[in-house]
């Protein structure tokens, strides 16, 4: 029940941040969205990815979406595409998620009973991430450090070289 | 060593480098070139000089009188190529000779040449002129020698063609370079065949050289397929070179047309100089000529030599008879040239290098004073050269008359105060005494007899009588050179005058030192030192020569006397004495013995008939040859581009459109709108989830 | 309709949803929000495989999602610079017009 009440929560907070014409509503709408699923997350039993979800999505992408939109000055013409256009986009989705439903709803594979709550604890996912998955971590790490750095040097105002 | 052997290059070197400086000056720097060639000149000679006593010193002290210098050049295979130069009493006889003449002719030019547009460029050939003449003289190398012969060759046709856009003059530079041309080749082919014999070009190189023992010995020993000794072979064609050189019978037919030059320049190369130098190449190869072998009992002359003596006798006696009926006043004295060539020829191949060589000597200086006279003579009468139309010139130039009488009468070889007569006089006896014939010895006579004779005409006419100048005048007055401003004859300026004095006086001077009583210059010539004493007339068959070539001279003296001076010529129009006497002779005499004719009408006409022959070998023949080759070629190419352009262009436009359509077709995919590729990547995604489960189900 | 299939249902919508946003919108930061939504539905079906699948105690679920979404704040941040970068040359967020590329 609290599951399809955050589902709903979560489907249409993201339909809102699609459709919305003003972007600031479409990004408080995704942190709508995100905030769903981060308590779908916890009904799911990873209190720590839902907390993640919290964190990283709200927290910091939401914002810099913001700050985005801030520095982008709108020019007014955001919006829909060409109808033509519009309407093979909708014809696509509306082929992708046919797919997929018809592709969950008639599998077989998924129809057993739930295991039973599985154990997710701070100290399981930290002592993994140290040893199991200490190199993915190493190298997690070099990636948002070059992704800083290539983020802040290519947003950076460029030398004013040219005249 | 002393320092001027070792810096004998010097003598040439300085009239060379004249000669480059005048040719770097402006047409109005006369003073300049004129100063420079004379300095150079002049400094050469100062250098000769000092060349000559060293000799005449090392002769005293009893040293060897023949010092070398020998450079390599450059190396061909595994042999250096050496050229080097020389000092021997030959060679500086023959410096100081050049240099002199050199130098008082360059002074006369100044006066000669004082009004002449092209003054600098004059000088500039003189000196080139000077530098390739003492080349010739000073070199030790047969192929240095060529090479300076060739180059003394050049100059002569600059300066026979200097008034080039006279045609006659033009014609006549070619003429002489063409028929000296001749000869050189025979000259070259020679040398080439003395390499491949000797493996030397050097004249002496401490038993090495080609004029030494063991070379001639091997050269003599070479027999060819004609049963001839190589060196014979070898002598008569470097003699062919010589006769081209020095215009002998029959290559002599340019040295007369040579008169189209300058008079100084008729002076110094066609008189004193140049055409000597084919006697000096003579001298300079005596031993090859004369070389004959060790094991021959009876030592008579050689075949070389006997070659030399009859084409010089032969020479003497034919442009003596020539130069009889010649009325040019230069003419006269270039066949004169022609004819004491031949006495030098004869000389040398009757009497042995001195011989020749003091003919050459005096020659040289007497000719010069001559010809120099016969310029001043010309200088005076506005540029007339035809001796009918002078006349009583002794009075209005007295010098110029005075100097050359004395040029006459040394070229007569009048008795005993006179250089030619000591000098002919040597010739006709050693002739006497030739073991092979008497024959060169009547002709050599014959002609100083005709020697005397035309003198004697020519002096006649020019300077004796009454002017007939004015006549022609008033015939003809377009005639006058530019610059005449009297009619009437003048006597030239001082720097023309004082040459003439100098030579005058040496023509008679010179005689001293080839007297039988004192030959200081056979001795010179051998490295020996000149004993005095007057047993030498006694010697046999000195005296009776003598006397007869006395008689011979008086007798056409008198003949001359008898024909023109006898009763003073009066008109310029009226018949040659001879020719009243006997025309058909004369008219023979006048046209040369139709020589040129002959020429005209064999060589020139077979070459010329070989010429056309070529011309349509080449039209027709070679030119067929080439044109159907050249149109197969069009005809291939315009295949191939046919090919090119229809067949190979159209299949591979035809793949370049398929090519272009497809890319543009493809080109529209790849819109760079980011949402379409994402559409597409939408429709591959529900593709593929649907081949999944499909193939998953099946 | 088991708890798995609903939550794969769920992440299938979501997923369409930010499809949609994709190619149905020509703002770019409309479309990062998309592409975050995209990102979003993977990141639920490894939780949901996490929790409904076998073996749940390797924690691979988990530590997928955990790379997932430091993979995607580096993205965000990437892609949101680029953005700016574009706009500050072109003066516009509009997709559609940042066609340089075409072929």
């Amino acid at each position: 029940m609290l599951f399809t009440i955050f589902a709903a929560l979560t489907v249409a907070g993201a339909v809102a941040a699609i459709s919305l014409r003003n972007l600031v509503h479409s990004v408080l709408s995704l942190i709508l969205a995100f905030a769903g699923l981060a308590a779908v997350y916890l009904l799911l039993g990873a209190q720590f990815i839902g907390f993640a979800q919290i964190l990283v999505y709200v927290g910091a992408v939401a914002i810099l979406i913001v700050f985005t939109i801030l520095l982008t000055r709108n020019d007014g013409t955001f919006g829909h595409s060409s109808q033509a256009s519009w309407n093979l986009g909708a014809l696509i989705v509306i082929a992708v998620f046919g797919t997929l439903a018809w592709a969950i709803h008639s599998s077989t594979a998924l129809h057993h009973a739930p295991p039973p709550q599985p154990e997710a604890t701070m100290q399981q996912i930290g002592t993994a991430l140290m040893v199991r998955f200490a190199l993915p971590l190493e190298v997690i790490g070099l990636l948002l450090t070059a992704a800083l750095i290539g983020a802040a040097t290519i947003a950076l105002h460029e030398k004013q070289e040219r005249p | 060593m002393t320092w001027i052997v070792r810096n004998l290059w010097l003598i040439p070197a300085l009239p060379a480098l004249a000669a480059g400086l005048s040719a770097l000056a402006k047409r109005h720097q006369r003073r300049f070139s004129a100063s420079l060639a004379i300095g150079a000149m002049g400094l050469s000679f100062l250098l000769s000089l000092c060349a000559f006593s060293q000799v005449m010193l090392a002769i005293a002290h009893g040293q060897a009188s023949r010092q070398v210098v020998n450079f390599p050049w450059f190396q061909f295979g595994d042999q250096w190529l050496k050229l080097g130069w020389m000092l021997d009493p030959l060679t500086a006889i023959m410096l100081v000779m050049v240099t002199f003449v050199g130098l008082l002719i360059f002074i006369y030019s100044t006066g000669y040449m004082a009004h002449d547009d092209n003054f600098t460029r004059f000088f500039c050939f003189l000196s080139l002129f000077a530098a390739a003449m003492l080349g010739v003289v000073i070199a030790n190398s047969l192929l240095l020698l060529f090479m300076c012969w060739e180059l003394v060759g050049l100059t002569s046709y600059l300066l026979i063609g200097f008034w080039y856009h006279k045609p006659s003059a033009a014609a006549a530079a070619k003429k002489a370079f063409i028929t000296t041309r001749i000869g050189d080749l025979a000259f070259l082919v020679g040398m080439l065949w003395l390499f491949s014999q000797a493996g030397t070009l050097l004249f002496y190189d401490q038993g090495a050289g080609c004029l030494e023992h063991s070379a001639l010995t091997a050269m003599v020993a070479h027999l060819t397929s004609i049963g001839m000794a190589a060196s014979t072979g070898i002598a008569l064609l470097i003699f062919a070179g010589a006769v081209g050189k020095s215009g002998q019978v029959p290559l002599h037919v340019w040295l007369p047309d040579a008169m189209e030059g300058p008079t100084p320049v008729s002076a110094l190369i066609h008189a004193a100089t140049m055409v000597a130098a084919g006697v000096f190449l003579v001298a300079r190869v005596y031993p090859l000529m004369a070389a004959h072998s060790d094991t021959a009992s009876v030592i008579t002359a050689t075949t070389a030599l006997q070659v030399v003596t009859w084409i010089g006798a032969i020479t003497a006696v034919f442009a003596a008879l020539i130069a009889v009926a010649q009325n040019d006043i230069k003419r006269i004295l270039a066949y004169s040239t022609v004819s004491q060539l031949g006495y030098m020829m004869m000389g040398l191949g009757v009497g042995g290098v001195a011989v020749g060589m003091f003919h050459l000597i005096t020659h040289a200086f007497f000719k010069s004073l001559l010809f120099m006279g016969a310029g001043s003579v010309i200088h005076g009468c506005q540029e007339e050269q035809d001796i009918r139309r002078m006349g009583g010139l002794s009075k209005l130039m007295p010098i110029t008359f005075a100097t050359y009488a004395v040029g006459m009468l040394a070229l007569c070889g009048f008795p005993l105060f006179f250089s030619g007569f000591w000098s002919k006089d040597a010739i006709l006896h050693a002739a006497m005494g030739w073991s092979i014939s008497r024959v060169p010895f009547y002709l050599g006579s014959l002609g100083a007899l005709l020697t005397a004779f035309y003198m004697t005409r020519q002096v006649y006419y020019v300077f004796f009588g009454t002017s007939r100048l004015a006549s022609h005048n008033e015939v003809a007055p377009a005639t006058h050179a530019p610059h005449s401003t009297s009619a009437t004859p003048h006597e030239s300026p001082s720097n023309m005058t004082v040459p003439l004095v100098l030579l005058a006086t040496c023509a008679i001077l010179l005689g001293a030192i080839g007297t039988p009583a004192w030959p200081w210059f056979d001795s010179f010539l051998s490295g020996e030192s000149p004993v005095f004493a007057f047993a030498g007339f006694l010697e046999h068959g000195i005296l009776p020569v003598m006397l007869t070539s006395t008689l011979i001279v008086f007798l056409g003296l008198a003949l001359g006397w008898w024909f023109y001076g006898r009763k003073p010529i009066l008109s310029a129009d009226r018949p040659d004495a001879l020719e009243q006497l006997h025309p058909g002779i004369f008219h023979v005499l006048q046209n040369k013995f139709y020589v040129d004719e002959l020429y005209e009408h064999t060589v020139i006409r077979w070459n010329s008939a070989l010429a056309t022959f070529s011309d349509w070998l080449d039209r027709w023949v070679w030119n067929g040859v080439v044109m159907s080759v050249s149109n197969l070629v069009l005809g291939l190419s315009w295949l191939a581009r046919s090919t090119d352009t229809y067949l190979v262009n159209t299949s591979f436009d035809e793949g370049c459109h398929t090519v272009t359509t497809s890319g543009k077709l493809l080109a529209r995919l790849q819109s760079g709108r980011t949402q379409s590729y994402l559409r597409m990547v939408g429709i591959a995604f529900a593709a593929l989830v649907l081949v999944l489960i499909w193939s998953a189900r099946s | 309709m088991t708890p798995l299939s609903s939550c794969l249902l769920l992440s299938s919508l979501l997923f369409s949803v930010g499809f949609a946003g994709v190619l149905m919108r020509r703002n770019a930061i409309l479309i990062l929000i998309g592409i975050e939504l995209m990102l979003n539905a993977a990141n639920l079906n490894f939780i949901a495989f996490w929790r409904y699948g076998s073996a749940p105690e390797a924690l691979t679920g988990v530590m997928f999602v955990i790379f997932s979404i430091g993979v995607a704040a580096a993205e965000a941040a990437v892609g949101l610079a680029l953005i700016i970068s574009i706009y500050r040359h072109r003066k516009t967020t509009q997709i559609d017009r940042m066609n340089s590329m075409r072929g």
